[in-house]
């Protein structure tokens, strides 16, 4: 008799603690969304289906205006810092030893260890101390700090994982190093700059701690609007308006997929 | 770019019958420079540094000569792979000059010099069609429109790959990719053709394939190819030339036929084929050792009353098919290895016979 492989599949009552899990990340979602089609004023009282909030949220301008902010924000620190991870990642994998080269990998991923309410603090005295008034601006410089590591992430794993005998192949067949990083490096990143990207884009998006302590009066974004809507008192409204930032997060995650899928090629 | 077009790079043509070139080449190789198409000067490679620096190469020299086909042969961690890297651009070397045509090329990053590589792993660009990866090379040299394409389709013919020109490299199998591999690092006719290993992710058949393969497109091109492998083998089989490496050191240099007919050391003799190694006070010699190949050894049942031959009895039997193979003890301890298709019958353990080790089959080794 040969002993069977162990696997966590064949534990008893791996079915039931699945589901528990699952219900339990996913019902506050999918009762948030429900609600958001209630048509009784009390957000938890059920009075029937409607869609009256929905158009509420759109026609309310102050929403509006925080969503546009969201989507400014989005679109300004996912591009920039996309493209300050690329170089970053290709200086950790591919160049050579310099000096505070590990200090440097270190400080650029503060966000992910710091508590991110020490970066807002820290983020807000900074911006005090040297007078910076930009608006929005303030809010996307911010963002594009906080959103390099996590477009750094997929960047480098990709890099790291890259056989380097392919770029040297190119060195070899007379490719110099501008050839080398745009004919064979950067397409075949391309999957992982994507990904690094909508990463970027919905932890912008969905950011709230720095955001509510850099955002100077009148640009505020999305989730602080809607953190300051559920203090006035819970309508199906915040319901609505937080059902459409879930769906553009949802919406950027498969659009990235859909733009990496390997494209099919005629055999 | 233009200088390296301009390097002069040999038409592809036929040229039937170039065995025993190497023969008559191989007296004037040091005086006759035409010839000569690649010379490493007292290469040392160090990666590290101080004490704890390891020496991948230490003080090699050697010669390669315009359309051979030269194999750099060890063990691995021999320094075969770094000397081929140091060809190639990708490495610097420590101390030591290397040049091709008689021209210094240490300081030429790899896309400056006129070498193509065919990396262990293929290294195919993923991303590419089998068409594009062999056209990369021509237009990173600048060639463009149909020039490219005739060129493109002149090598997937020469690596019998035409009818897969559209495809991606993850739709090849291994050998196809081998081959893809091949035909792009010859299209921009490279005046040396570096192979690192190309054969060791085949399996046997197709590796025996490709090495008559690879044989033929050397003849055809006529480019110098530079082997590196660690099969004896297929460095027999292959090449032109063979130098046999050991600990960054090159031990012997020399046609296929005079490394395994006269290894100038134990290392050698031992590393390509089989061979006895046996002490040379054994036979009257003034050298430590003595090797002889296995079937070499002759073997009897009874004394020779003509030729006093070694007294000795079988260990083990093991039939071979073509032939068989006997292990011996002789008085005094050594085992001798007989390989041949000759042996008496009746050979079983523990039976009496006699070795015979004819003198001419007797290699004297130095060291």
């Amino acid at each position: 008799m040969r002993a069977r492989v162990f696997d966590w599949r064949r534990m008893p009552e791996y079915r039931t603690i699945s589901l528990l899990a699952f219900v339990f990340l996913y019902a506050p979602l999918i009762i948030l969304i429900v609600y958001a089609f209630n048509a009784n004023r009390a957000a938890l009282i059920w009075g029937g289906f409607s869609t009256q909030w929905f158009v509420k949220a759109v026609l309310n301008d102050d929403l509006r205006r925080s969503a546009l902010n969201s989507l400014i924000v989005a679109a300004i620190a996912t591009p920039v810092s996309t493209l300050v991870a690329i170089p970053a990642a290709l200086a950790f994998e591919r160049g050579r030893f310099f000096p505070g080269r590990s200090t440097g990998e270190a400080l650029i991923g503060m966000p992910l260890v710091a508590p991110e309410i020490v970066t807002a603090i820290a983020t807000l005295i900074f911006f005090e101390a040297i007078g910076l008034r930009a608006g929005v601006g303030n809010i996307a410089i911010a963002h594009i700090v906080f959103c390099i590591p996590f477009a750094l992430l997929p960047i480098r794993a990709r890099l790291r994982e890259m056989p380097r005998d392919i770029e040297d192949a190119a060195r070899d067949l007379y490719a110099d190093s501008w050839a080398v990083f745009s004919r064979v490096t950067l397409p075949l990143l391309m999957p992982a700059i994507v990904a690094g990207a909508t990463l970027a884009f919905v932890v912008s998006l969905d950011d709230f701690l720095i955001t509510f302590m850099v955002a100077p009066a009148g640009a505020t974004t999305l989730p602080v609007y809607l953190y300051g809507m559920l203090r006035v008192g819970v309508t199906p409204e915040a319901n609505a308006a937080a059902t459409i930032l879930l769906v553009i997060s949802i919406a950027a995650v498969v659009l990235s997929s859909v733009l990496v899928r390997p494209r099919t090629v005629k055999a | 770019m233009q200088s390296l077009q301009t390097v002069a790079r040999p038409e592809i043509n036929l040229r039937v019958g170039s065995e025993g070139q190497s023969q008559d080449q191989s007296l004037d190789i040091e005086t006759d420079s035409s010839v000569r198409l690649v010379q490493v000067q007292g290469v040392t490679k160090a990666f590290g540094v101080g004490p704890t620096a390891l020496k991948a190469l230490d003080n090699v020299s050697l010669t390669i000569r315009t359309n051979e086909f030269f194999t750099l042969l060890g063990p691995s961690g021999c320094g075969k792979t770094t000397l081929l890297r140091l060809l190639a651009g990708f490495e610097h070397p420590t101390e030591g000059a290397i040049l091709l045509d008689n021209k210094h090329v240490v300081n030429d990053p790899p896309n400056k010099r006129p070498v193509n590589t065919v990396f262990q792993s293929y290294a195919l660009f993923p991303h590419m069609s089998v068409e594009q990866n062999v056209a990369f090379g021509l237009e990173r040299l600048g060639q463009r429109g149909p020039e490219v394409a005739e060129r493109v389709a002149a090598m997937l013919k020469l690596v019998r790959l035409e009818a897969l020109a559209k495809r991606r490299p993850s739709q090849l199998s291994g050998g196809q990719q081998q081959r893809v591999a091949l035909a792009r690092a010859l299209a921009p006719q490279p005046r040396l053709l570096l192979l690192d290993e190309p054969l060791s992710a085949l399996d046997l058949k197709l590796r025996r394939g490709m090495q008559v393969e690879l044989k033929r497109i050397q003849r055809e091109t006529g480019i110098t190819f530079v082997l590196v492998t660690h099969d004896q083998e297929e460095a027999l089989s292959m090449s032109d030339r063979i130098a046999v490496m050991d600990h960054g050191r090159v031990l012997q240099l020399g046609r296929p036929s005079d490394i395994y007919e006269r290894p100038n050391c134990r290392f050698v003799a031992d590393f390509i084929g089989e061979a006895n190694v046996l002490p040379g006070s054994l036979f009257g010699f003034k050298a430590p050792y003595v090797a002889i190949r296995p079937e070499r050894v002759l073997l009897s049942m009874k004394q020779d009353p003509e030729n006093s031959g070694l007294p000795g009895h079988v260990v083990e039997v093991v039939y071979l098919g073509a032939t068989t193979s006997c292990t011996v003890a002789l008085q005094g301890g050594p085992l001798v290895k007989v390989e041949r298709s000759d042996l008496p019958t009746g050979l079983v353990p523990d039976r009496p016979v006699i070795c015979r080790f004819p003198h001419d089959a007797l290699l004297p080794l130095e060291s």
